[in-house]
């Protein structure tokens, strides 16, 4: 909070500079590394060396020869996308009437979601555990995207319901007095006004999905439906000798893709999302 | 939440209301209609996934249910939680759950507030620390997780080449603990300092020059100005990152297993499961979970007065 009043000096702008520079390494190190780790060749996997001394492919040319991975790909791929769509189109249905219609149980509504969000997951998994055996759902999709909507309906509500204050309400006043009923208002109108709100809310709670490994771990038992961060713990080498830290690392980077793709286009609106929302995925 | 969009609503109310008092009626029936129809699925969701697991857990936990063991299953009222709240494996895992959410929320408070100032008054290079400090809170844990195991294995390692010879910290509980509070305190940083960050934007820059005139220093200016009125922005942060660390897992899982004693309480339940296939006792410890989350929220929002976010009065910055 230094040098709130006058200039600032040059001696100060190095100092936030390096500030700057710190908090960056900070949060670029790990991944770096796993970067690095994924390059390495199955030689050099061991020698300790922040920065490859040989670099290769074979780490990931080994992981999309199995389809032990491609296949927690898809998994992950088609549990998130799907869960993702369901939880913003209900979220968003969910807000709409929170933001704007007046009806009882609003309240309740606010609360259940407000519980859930502080929900400790790791309850659920003895019980869901037992009635996905009983209902046919242990280690199938549907298993795994009921809870992810579950508990990414109360972050999608809590974004939305913030985005939605911000709409010019009158459009929707004016629509109704052309006749339109409050369902039409709400598709015609408020609906494409609300579009960059929904899209951020789907990339958070896609972050959420795709990052989940409790559930993941714990009511999956095979390739059928094991996302990639639980296929990961089940990694060996290509033969039983080997390190499997170099698959690992191969497939940690990429389910790290799309997450760094999102960040460098949408910063500014997944920062607006979260603080407006004040719920963590 | 309601109160903002109350407003608007008010003067079209009134002037409909004096004419025709049954259409109004229709409306405002037609409105509550279509506010429940939208809120059912969102609601139905949340509640059967999360409402009938946990009374359903309550009801295993009274019961010897053992997978592997399927026939002795048997009701037997509260031996569950005797047999695990007198086993030493629950207490240390309850401890190391308490330890680690304690010191990594405070180290994270303090470093969120650090990061949140520093992106709050650098102009130069912001765009730049924001969209890097961002990439921690999405990366998923698991993989952070693994970065930090072969960081810290030796052999693989570029941190343990830097201790001293033989030295491998995740075989051992106290480096273990520090490399998790490492890991945990690293992924969630970034998240405290966005929320931090919101709160700071209140804080009138006004105020601060006018301190300043009248003499008050920095740290000064920093205590009795933007702490106080971000006292509710920091609250929040706290109750949402104090229950999120209770559930700490995924970083323990991959980094130690649980082994040498560094267990979380939920990594114990879920090893409970996986491993032993004890659904009795497993969800005796969901349910110990489960009362010790609600603890920590009541104490937040009773006793410190932590607005809940949504509520009417707070949480909206």
């Amino acid at each position: 909070m230094a040098g709130i009043s006058g200039a600032e000096t040059k001696a100060k702008r190095i100092g936030w500079g390096l500030l700057n520079t710190v908090a960056v390494i900070y949060a670029l190190v790990p991944v770096l590394w796993i970067v690095s780790l994924s390059f390495k060749s199955s030689a050099t996997l061991t020698d300790g060396n922040f920065i490859p001394r040989e670099w290769s492919f074979d780490n990931y040319r080994n992981i999309f020869a199995t389809t032990e991975f491609i296949r927690a790909l898809v998994n992950s791929i088609g549990i998130a996308v799907i869960a993702t769509a369901i939880a913003v189109v209900f979220g968003t249905m969910a807000a709409y009437a929170i933001a704007r219609l007046d009806f009882p149980g609003k309240r309740l509504l606010v609360g259940i979601s407000l519980l859930i969000a502080m929900f400790p997951q790791i309850s659920l998994v003895s019980p869901l555990f037992d009635i996905e055996r009983a209902l046919g759902l242990f280690d199938t999709w549907p298993g795994l995207i009921l809870p992810y909507i579950t508990f990414a309906l109360p972050l999608a509500i809590y974004t939305l319901s913030a985005f939605f204050r911000e709409i010019p309400w009158e459009l929707e006043k004016a629509a109704k007095m052309d006749g339109a009923t409050p369902a039409q208002a709400f598709q015609k109108v408020i609906a494409p006004l609300a579009a960059p709100g929904v899209f951020t809310t789907a990339i958070l709670v896609f972050i959420f999905c795709w990052n989940d490994f409790l559930f993941a771990i714990t009511l999956t038992s095979t390739e059928a439906s094991r996302t990639v961060p639980a296929a990961l713990s089940f990694f060996t080498g290509s033969s039983q000798f080997e390190d499997p830290a170099g698959s690992i690392a191969a497939a940690a980077v990429v389910i790290t893709i799309p997450i760094i793709l999102f960040v460098l286009f949408f910063q500014r609106r997944i920062v607006a999302g979260l603080t407006s929302g004040a719920v963590k995925g | 939440m309601t109160r903002t969009t109350e407003p608007p609503a008010t003067p079209a109310k009134q002037v409909a209301a004096s004419p025709r008092k049954a259409a109004l009626s229709e409306g405002k029936k037609a409105e509550r209609k279509l506010g429940l129809l939208l809120c059912a699925p969102a609601a139905l969701i949340m509640v059967a996934v999360t409402g009938w697991p946990i009374i359903y857990s309550f009801w295993l936990s009274l019961q010897r249910y053992d997978l592997k063991f399927p026939d002795d299953r048997e009701f037997i009222w509260f031996d569950n939680y005797v047999a695990v709240l007198s086993s030493p494996y629950w207490w240390n895992a309850m401890w190391v759950t308490v330890l680690l959410t304690v010191v990594s929320v405070a180290i994270e408070l303090v470093l969120g507030m650090a990061l949140a100032l520093l992106m709050h008054r650098t102009l130069v290079g912001r765009g730049i620390v924001r969209t890097s400090s961002l990439i921690p809170y999405g990366l998923v844990t698991v993989v952070a997780a693994f970065s930090w195991r072969f960081a810290w294995t030796p052999g693989t390692g570029y941190l343990v080449a830097l201790m001293e010879e033989g030295s491998a910290p995740l075989t051992e509980k106290v480096p273990s603990l520090l490399i998790i509070t490492l890991a945990e305190v690293w992924k969630t940083t970034p998240f405290m300092a966005l929320l931090l960050m919101a709160g700071l934007a209140l804080v009138p820059d006004d105020l601060l020059k006018a301190a300043a005139m009248d003499g008050a220093g920095g740290w000064q200016r920093f205590l009795k100005i933007t702490v106080p009125i971000m006292k509710p922005a920091i609250l929040v942060a706290l109750l949402f990152r104090t229950l999120d660390a209770f559930r700490v897992f995924d970083n323990i899982y991959v980094l130690t297993s649980g082994s040498n004693g560094t267990s979380s309480v939920s990594v114990i339940a879920a090893n409970n499961l996986i491993r032993g296939l004890n659904l009795g006792i497993g969800s005796t410890m969901s349910v110990l979970i489960f009362i010790a989350v609600a603890i920590i929220a009541f104490v937040f929002i009773k006793v410190f007065g932590t607005a809940a976010p949504g509520s009417d009065e707070g949480g909206r910055r």
